[in-house]
């Protein structure tokens, strides 16, 4: 048996690309739900509404202090027990959304908090209301800044969303393991899947480093 | 039926397992921050490159991926490691990946100053990285570092994923057997955020502990000692 083989290896890549596609979808998926909570949630965390608000500050504490892994496993063996039930592919994509908002809903408030007093008294003087002081105002400012850091989590969540393979969901990692049990070869399977998850995070890396040198806030 | 009760020495002997992961592996990260970071730094070529490559193979591509593949392909090749060695390894390298970023910038922030001083005084590129620059980094590294721990243990469950018999594994073992479900993966997620949070306060004591803050310093060394450091 050799040690590599290189013909079993490309005959391999098709159907690791078709798992590597469903990884892309699930990162992307995710990547939007933890986006538009993790606004939400900093939002709330900043209004300081008794009560609700430390519940949010409990759920982003909560979410980062324990493993992405473990989360998985109580949302697709847990929901069922209480008569939610729901397929693997969407309970994996909720999971990893919501695990990376806690994180988010940190870099949102940094870029909240770096905005400027004058621009929230400027706001007011105009009488401008509430949501129109968000929407307009507060979050399109908060939001450039922080674009390379948002950025270093989409990156993050593309490598993490190889952990959704123990709840059976067959993306790039979870498919790199049925080869590798259906033909007893791991080395090739595995090897690849490292190989193509790094030709995505490294470039994307690069260009979130030259991000960074322009977006340096400028107040 | 068995009660999750029953399971309490089990789930305690996998608390155990994942502590001793955990700080194993934050062993391996110390070793692979420090040395791939002070690499990282060099002007010299042959230790910049392969210290730059390391770090960004082992951030690209996925703890998982590193564990599974020193699991599962490595012996192909001939090297079979223990499970629990496997999952050090990959978690050791892939945080030290991580922390020999911080290594590397928090000691390339310093300000120039204090090359520039010891320079002046005569200190060898050696000498000044181990008595000046590296003890002056270590207090502004802290914070990160303490990031990094928390996301080492938080990925300590993964090494379940390798046959490891850790608290995540017994879990879900338990489960199978006892099908208290809820109550086991609730247990163990309190276990794991009260373990989190006691890494961040430790941090935030170090911290504190080892602040470079000018009050506490000349309050520890009065004036006289240090003259007299200077001239003897």
């Amino acid at each position: 048996m050799t040690i590599w083989d290189t013909n079993f290896a490309i005959s391999i890549i098709p159907i690791l690309l078709e798992g590597f596609w469903l990884t892309i979808q699930i990162t992307f998926f995710s990547f939007l739900i933890s986006l538009v909570v993790g606004l939400l949630v900093a939002i709330i965390r900043f209004l300081k509404i008794p009560v609700v608000s430390l519940i949010f500050d409990f759920y982003v504490s909560f979410l980062r202090g324990t493993p992405l892994l473990v989360q998985a496993y109580v949302a697709y063996f847990v929901l069922p027990q209480i008569g939610l039930t729901f397929d693997a592919l969407p309970t994996g994509i909720v999971v990893l959304g919501l695990n990376y908002s806690a994180y988010t809903a940190e870099v949102y408030r940094a870029g909240i908090e770096q905005l400027p007093k004058g621009q929230w008294e400027a706001s007011r003087a105009l009488s401008l209301p509430p949501m129109r002081t968000w929407v307009r105002i507060v979050v399109p400012q908060a939001v450039r800044p922080i674009i390379p850091v948002l950025g270093n989590y989409l990156i993050m969540m593309f490598k993490d969303s190889a952990i959704l393979s123990s709840i059976t969901i067959i993306e790039l990692m979870g498919t790199a393991l049925q080869i590798g049990s259906n033909f007893y070869r791991y080395l090739e399977p595995i090897t690849i899947a490292g190989l193509l998850y790094l030709i995505i995070s490294f470039p994307c890396s690069l260009l979130i480093r030259r991000l960074e040198q322009r977006f340096v806030p400028t107040h | 039926m068995l009660s999750v009760l029953d399971f309490v020495p089990l789930l305690l002997q996998g608390l155990g397992v994942t502590i001793l992961v955990t700080v194993l592996g934050a062993l391996l990260t110390l070793v692979v921050a420090f040395t791939a970071g002070l690499s990282g730094l060099s002007k010299r070529w042959y230790l910049r490159w392969p210290s730059s490559i390391f770090v960004e193979f082992f951030r690209g591509s996925g703890l998982l991926v590193q564990m599974f593949w020193f699991f599962y392909a490595l012996p192909f090749l001939g090297i079979q490691l223990a499970p629990i060695l496997a999952g050090v390894l990959a978690l050791g390298l892939n945080e030290g990946a991580y922390a020999a970023e911080i290594v590397r910038g928090t000691i390339r922030s310093r300000a120039k100053g204090q090359t520039e001083a010891a320079i002046a005084l005569g200190m060898s590129p050696g000498l000044r990285m181990r008595r000046i620059l590296i003890p002056q980094s270590i207090p502004a590294m802290l914070p990160a570092f303490g990031n990094v721990m928390v996301d080492l243990l938080k990925n300590t469950s993964l090494v379940s994923l390798v046959t490891v018999s850790d608290l995540t594994w017994r879990a879900f073992t338990a489960r199978t057997v006892t099908g208290q479900t809820v109550t086991l993966f609730l247990t163990i997620l309190v276990i794991y955020y009260l373990l989190s949070l006691l890494i961040g306060w430790l941090t935030r004591w170090l911290e504190k502990r080892y602040a470079l803050d000018r009050k506490s310093l000349a309050k520890a060394r009065p004036l006289k000692n240090l003259v007299g450091g200077i001239s003897a």
